[in-house]
């Protein structure tokens, strides 16, 4: 058994540096290259790019990523974990077959998280689907699906590894698990090692965004972290014990210490003493951290509890349309011209008897992202951008609201500018149902292909 | 005396659905203690009053030296509904910077926190 297992994060979401996989895999020692690719809203895009051509509904991107790192993958053994295959891996991976290179790879790829085929004999069956935030069951919007995908664990993904893998392709696999996967494999952790499991998740909350953790979007001291234009990637350098430091490539931009871990552990946190993945609940109250020299910090003393029997549901589902117009006003009075534009232009949607589920209005450069929270002192304002957005089940009044930003600029109030993009477009919905569904009627499948 | 969070904390936030999350951590550890006893949930909440349509709750991270919020009914509806330009509750960390607590003369000389500039 390996003392040390090193997972290289290399993309933190789909649309992450393109350049990442590659100066992971090459700038020091790792084992594993971890790529992230979906979000809530990933998979309804995917879904959509599927129904245009049954060849697509995966990450793209991951293709390049493939092929920017298949000499690291066949010349030094480095094997790579991604979820890249978003809706549909088995074509994902049969796009990586296509790369000139590729003989040296052997692929496995996990399906079975997918229910939208099965939806109707899964309600049938008694599987409500119920939102889990507002209760309501799935058959009130049954027919506005688009696509539904159980969130799944470490163990197909271990499975693929032990069936001799390098490269192992998921849908709707959890973020974490693509992470703690190769430990558990690496370190034969049994799946009732609670505390090591937890540890495995952790470690990959941690470097699931890409380098959220290592100096991005860090608020603590962010003037004097240095060169971010070549900032590090995280690597999680794990032990059998379940510990392990979170560190990247010596010369690289960025910083790993205390603050920037800390501020990624309590990113989209919910309950810390539950957070519950398919494979185990983490007990986020029980982390330690230390500083462990520069550019690393040391993560242990992780606490776990047994998994749910449940998994948990993402379901994307078509809800009405949207478009959002902006305008920018300028000193003097930017702040009440603004203010005087939004009030004639809602009075005209009123005139035309235009229905919407939503108006809001924000005033960018004034109080968009704080609201009422933030201090105005309107006279200093020089410009400010009139931002309105509108939300309805109807896209004819949507679109017809679109038409009605423009006209503003001549028949509004002054010193207004800043329409050179054009009309809002309007854009389909597609919201996210969350739901809860039992673990038993998951079957997930790997094939080494 | 006034202390200014932005002064004594940094903080991330994220989302769930229409709720955001706001993790604030202390600066220096000997500073948690403070957060802990003066950044109610309710002091929180009449912090954000106005700004969000829901609760707020709180839970407690001491081996972190942090707290985390969670704000409900702050984004609109949350995800690909909201209308809001932080429709992901990206910033709602920087939000809660803005607020102040009073802490006794005494104890915040004892903590040695910054006094407002």
């Amino acid at each position: 058994m390996k003392e040390i297992v090193r997972v290289a994060s290399g993309q933190g979401f789909w649309g992450d540096s393109l350049e990442a996989p590659r100066q992971q895999v090459e700038g020091g020692e790792v084992d594993y290259l971890m790529l992230d690719y979906l979000a809530e809203v990933t998979m309804s895009i995917l879904q959509k790019q599927r129904e245009r051509d049954p060849s697509m509904g995966y990450a793209r991107d991951f293709v390049g990523a493939i092929e920017s790192v298949l000499p690291a993958i066949t010349q030094r053994g480095v094997k790579v974990i991604a979820n890249a295959g978003g809706v549909n891996p088995p074509a994902c991976a049969a796009a990586i077959r296509g790369l000139d290179g590729s003989s040296g790879l052997r692929i496995a790829v996990v399906t079975g998280d997918d229910l939208l085929g099965r939806l109707d004999e899964l309600i049938d069956h008694g599987h409500s689907l119920a939102n889990m935030e507002t209760g309501e069951p799935l058959a009130s919007i049954r027919e506005r699906v688009l696509s539904a995908n159980a969130y799944i664990g470490s163990v197909p993904i271990v499975e693929g590894l032990e069936k001799g893998a390098n490269v192992v392709i998921t849908g709707r696999s959890t973020d974490t698990a693509l992470t703690m996967a190769p430990l558990r494999h690496e370190f034969g952790w049994k799946e009732n090692e609670w505390d090591k499991l937890a540890a495995g998740i952790i470690a990959g909350h941690i470097i699931e965004c890409g380098a959220q953790c290592s100096g991005g979007n860090c608020l603590y001291d962010w003037q004097n972290i240095p060169n971010m234009a070549n900032v590090g990637y995280p690597i999680a350098e794990a032990n059998p014990d379940g510990s392990f430091v979170i560190t990247k490539h010596p010369g690289t931009g960025g910083r790993i210490n205390v603050p920037s871990v800390s501020e990624q552990l309590v990113y989209e946190m919910g309950d810390p003493h539950e957070y519950i993945t398919p494979d185990v609940v983490a007990d986020f109250t029980s982390i330690r951290l230390e500083q462990d020299g520069t550019d690393r910090v040391r993560v242990f003393g992780i606490k776990g509890r047994p998994a749910t029997d449940k998994l948990k549901v993402s379901i994307a589902y078509r809800s009405g349309f949207k478009a959002v117009g902006t305008l920018v006003y300028s000193w003097p009075d930017a702040v009440e011209k603004a203010q005087a534009a939004d009030r004639i232009l809602r009075e005209r949607l009123d005139r035309l008897g235009l229905r919407f589920d939503q108006i809001l209005t924000e005033l960018v450069g004034v109080s968009a992202t704080h609201g009422v929270l933030a201090p105005v002192n309107a006279e200093s304002v020089n410009e400010v951008q009139l931002r309105i957005g509108v939300r309805g089940e109807n896209r004819r009044d949507v679109e017809r609201f679109t038409r009605e930003i423009a006209p503003l600029v001549l028949n509004g109030p002054p010193s207004v500018t800043g329409f050179a993009g054009g009309r809002p477009k309007v854009e389909e919905i597609v919201a996210y149902w969350p739901a809860l569904i039992d673990k038993s009627v998951v079957t997930t499948r790997v094939e080494i292909v | 005396m006034k202390i200014r969070l932005v002064d004594v904390a940094h903080a991330r936030s994220g989302d769930k659905g229409d709720t955001a999350n706001v993790g604030l951590i202390a600066l220096k550890p000997e500073w948690y203690p403070v957060l802990e006893k003066y950044v109610t949930r309710d002091a929180v909440a009449k912090h954000f009053e106005g700004a969000i349509d829901g609760p707020v709750t709180r839970y407690e991270l001491p081996n972190l030296n942090a707290l985390n919020f969670l704000l409900h009914g702050a984004l609109d509806g949350g995800g690909t509904l909201s209308l809001k330009t932080d429709a992901q509750g990206k910033v709602f960390s920087t939000a809660l910077l803005r607020m102040s607590i009073d802490v006794p003369d005494a104890e915040a000389e004892a903590a040695g926190l910054p006094r407002v500039k």
